[in-house]
């Protein structure tokens, strides 16, 4: 276990001193600033004001954002590694191979969920500063679902690495899956709906098995917990799920799903030539 | 004693035979000269015996253990150096830290190697590893393969970065490390180990095709 933590340890001293992390806090944080300057907290759109308001901006940016971050930066640098022979000579060192790659999965969690996170608090501690109600609640299931959304993308991101050896094709492969799921959110969907091809239920189903529409769901339901942003579809969910278990899903399925890419990808790490 | 046993050894990679039932013994006290032209198959063999390859058929033992099964307990009594340095982005103190914990090896003893290669690591201790020249990367490399008191060195083209005086210094190095130990180094060069080595193994097309001692 001492080795998982150094080598945890390490990748977050590299990466922080790293551009792609400075460009990804920098990001998140100037998003946070860009929504004081124009003022987003005092505007009302689709009944949201204040710190809700914020919080319901914040969680459309990071749907978009977050997921290619997570997947381009961990794809590339563990391909990296891998080509530039780092892992060939890391590896020479008597760690198991458990301890490297949870090691590395723990530090890059740390690398990518706390600037989200610190971004989200700085947000919140502004609205207070701004004379607002601090939303213990909602600001703690939010945290929760940006740490599930991570977990997610970081799983499937060690999952692409482990699979593919070469740096080109994890990019690809990480674009691939990440315009697949946006698409998924509802466009091929809404599509697929329209034609009548397949039942209701199991459209909505597909919807709810992809991480980004369970995260999105979780946050529309802090805000507005009849869901009336999402239209008809939200009778369905809240009927066949109701609220509480649609916020339990929305946290726990992607942390479900990113284990399970997580252990799939060691599984590989371990049976697969590591070169 | 009996530090490596490859029993024919077969490694394909896309359906070319880089390993062709490779077998070679190497034991304590044995200085290899391991030599063939591109593509023989010497990277593919030390990489194997290091457990990054998984043999399609054959066997490898390092001091009777596994390097898939027991990778831990066989990486700790190997020190490697890779044909370039890796552009490792670790500072040179992180670098040294990891040495350490993983391997047990005291940076102070890692730090008396390198001032015996003519390396000052105080001057560069906050400078990420890959910053470093060549040379300077190749001589830390050797510090700490060396300063680990392994049984077992694997060395690819270790003087290929080296002026002539730091090869001086590696090869005083390695006479002077105090306990047994076996040793594969690769190289183009052969007589550039000469005094250093004891064996002399070709490889050509997967195959060891000549071992001679010398």
């Amino acid at each position: 276990m001492k080795n998982l933590f150094l080598v945890a340890y390490l990748d977050i001293r590299e990466s922080l001193r790293s551009k792609w992390f400075y460009v990804y806090a920098f990001v998140f944080g100037g998003l946070m600033g860009l929504f004081f300057i124009s003022g987003i907290t005092d505007s009302v759109v689709m009944g949201f004001t204040g710190l809700s308001r914020l919080l319901l901006v914040f969680m459309q940016v990071t749907i978009i954002i977050l997921p290619i971050f997570i997947l381009v930066t961990t794809v590339k640098s563990i391909s990296g590694d891998r080509e530039s022979n780092i892992l060939e000579y890391m590896l020479s060192f008597p760690i198991s191979l458990k301890e490297y790659y949870w090691g590395k999965f723990l530090g890059r969690f740390v690398t990518v969920f706390f600037p989200v996170v610190v971004a989200l608090f700085i947000g919140v501690l502004w609205g207070l500063v701004k004379g607002g109600e601090l939303p213990w609640a909602m600001v703690g299931l939010y945290s929760a679902l940006i740490f599930s959304l991570c977990l997610v993308f970081l799983g499937i991101a060690f999952f692409i690495s482990t699979l593919v050896k070469s740096h080109d094709v994890g990019l690809g492969l990480s674009f691939t899956v990440w315009i697949v799921l946006l698409a998924f959110l509802d466009v091929a969907l809404i599509g697929l709906m329209m034609q009548n091809r397949l039942p209701d239920g199991l459209i909505i189903s597909i919807a709810m098995l992809n991480p980004l529409e369970a995260f999105r769901i979780g946050a529309i339901a802090l805000f507005d917990p009849e869901l009336t942003v999402i239209g008809p579809v939200a009778y369905y969910l809240l009927d066949t799920l109701g609220h509480d278990f649609l916020m339990l899903y929305a946290v726990l399925y992607p942390v479900l799903l990113g284990g399970l890419f997580a252990l799939f990808g060691y599984y590989l790490f371990k049976r697969k030539d590591l070169l | 004693m009996r530090v490596v046993k490859v029993k024919n050894a077969v490694k394909r990679f896309m359906g070319a035979t880089v390993l062709d039932g490779v077998s070679l013994e190497v034991d304590a006290g044995d200085r290899i000269a391991m030599m063939g032209p591109n593509g023989a198959g010497k990277t593919t063999l030390v990489r194997s015996i290091l457990g990054f390859y998984h043999l399609d058929a054959g066997s490898i033992c390092v001091e009777e253990h596994d390097p898939i099964r027991e990778r831990v307990k066989v990486l700790a009594s190997v020190s490697f150096i890779p044909q370039l340095p890796p552009p490792v982005k670790l500072t040179v103190t992180e670098l040294l830290r990891f040495v350490e914990r993983s391997t047990g090896t005291p940076v102070a003893t890692v730090r008396s190697r390198a001032e015996e290669m003519a390396l000052d690591l105080e001057r560069h201790k906050h400078k990420p590893f890959f910053k470093l020249s060549g040379g300077m990367k190749q001589k830390l490399l050797i510090a700490i393969a060396l300063a680990r008191k392994s049984r077992l060195l694997i060395f690819d083209e270790p003087t290929a970065s080296l002026d002539p005086k730091a090869r001086e210094h590696f090869y005083r190095l390695l006479e002077a490390q105090g306990h047994e130990y076996a040793a594969i180094y690769i190289t183009h060069r052969a007589e550039e180990l000469e005094g250093l080595v004891n064996r002399h193994i070709t490889m050509d097309l997967g195959r060891i095709v000549e071992d001679v001692r010398v």
